[in-house]
């Protein structure tokens, strides 16, 4: 993996009222082929992407949400969530949903991961490319 | 395209993947692996009904891949080799498997 670069995803918007959550995943799902480090970031109002329990009957589109619980099987492990942008939203890491993989000796972990402000933008700086939805 | 199916007309996009995966039923299934030249045996139906639970968990076709890796888990080494699947489906697991499921093509397949 000596040639793979790193990817990081910024995911800035809700989920449904526009498609921007939805293109971020489909690129992250078709990325992953390429087996480059990939990691998501959620941020602002991308934080409700991974809240749990989404409904989304009334409004008539796709619920897509449980496709985040099938990033790990993409080897897509690493979902950063700015703890300001939760509590900014009245919400805390026990309204997301779990999404997990597999780690070296097969038990599934969490791949959420909760970093403040200051620790966001260190990962930000660390990599190669920067996507933003 | 469309499926004519005891009397309906069922649609499919351009490559055959039905449009309303909702209409899907073993029988369309059926007709639509004969479309593919495949005949389905028990183990055509063991993965073309693992993708579908894959679908309604996860709400995505899973890659090739990612088919392969989930496979082995549930039915272990013998039954998710690329050339076990291959056999199955000579013109592509993913492509081929879906399409008999009813889902859309895999995400992550081009």
């Amino acid at each position: 993996m000596s040639d793979s670069k790193r990817f990081l995803y910024v995911n800035r918007k809700a989920p449904h009222g526009t498609v921007y959550a939805l293109e971020s995943l489909e690129v992250v799902l078709i990325g992953a082929a390429f087996e480059q480090d990939v990691s998501l970031a959620f941020l602002d109002d991308g934080v409700f992407q991974l809240v749990k329990r989404q409904v989304t009957t009334g409004i008539g589109v796709k619920n897509f949400a449980p496709t985040y619980r099938a990033l790990g099987d993409y080897d897509v492990k690493k979902l950063f969530v700015e703890r300001e942008s939760l509590e900014e939203r009245g919400l805390t890491e026990d309204d997301l949903m779990e999404v997990t993989h597999e780690n070296d000796d097969e038990e599934d972990v969490s791949s959420i991961e909760i970093v403040d402000r200051a620790r966001m933008a260190e990962i930000m700086a660390a990599q190669d490319v920067v996507l933003s939805f | 395209m469309t499926y004519h199916f005891n009397g309906m007309d069922i649609a499919s996009d351009e490559e055959g993947y039905l449009t309303d995966l909702s209409l899907w039923n073993p029988d369309l299934a059926l007709l639509i692996a004969k479309d593919e030249k495949i005949e389905m045996s028990p183990e055509h139906w063991e993965v073309v009904n693992f993708l579908r639970e894959y679908y309604d968990e996860y709400q995505i076709a899973p890659a090739i891949r990612v088919l392969t890796k989930a496979l082995k888990k549930k039915l272990g080494e013998e039954k998710s080799s690329n050339k076990y699947l291959y056999e199955l489906f000579p013109y592509g697991p993913a492509k081929q498997a879906c399409k008999i499921a009813g889902l859309p093509k895999p995400t992550g397949c081009v």
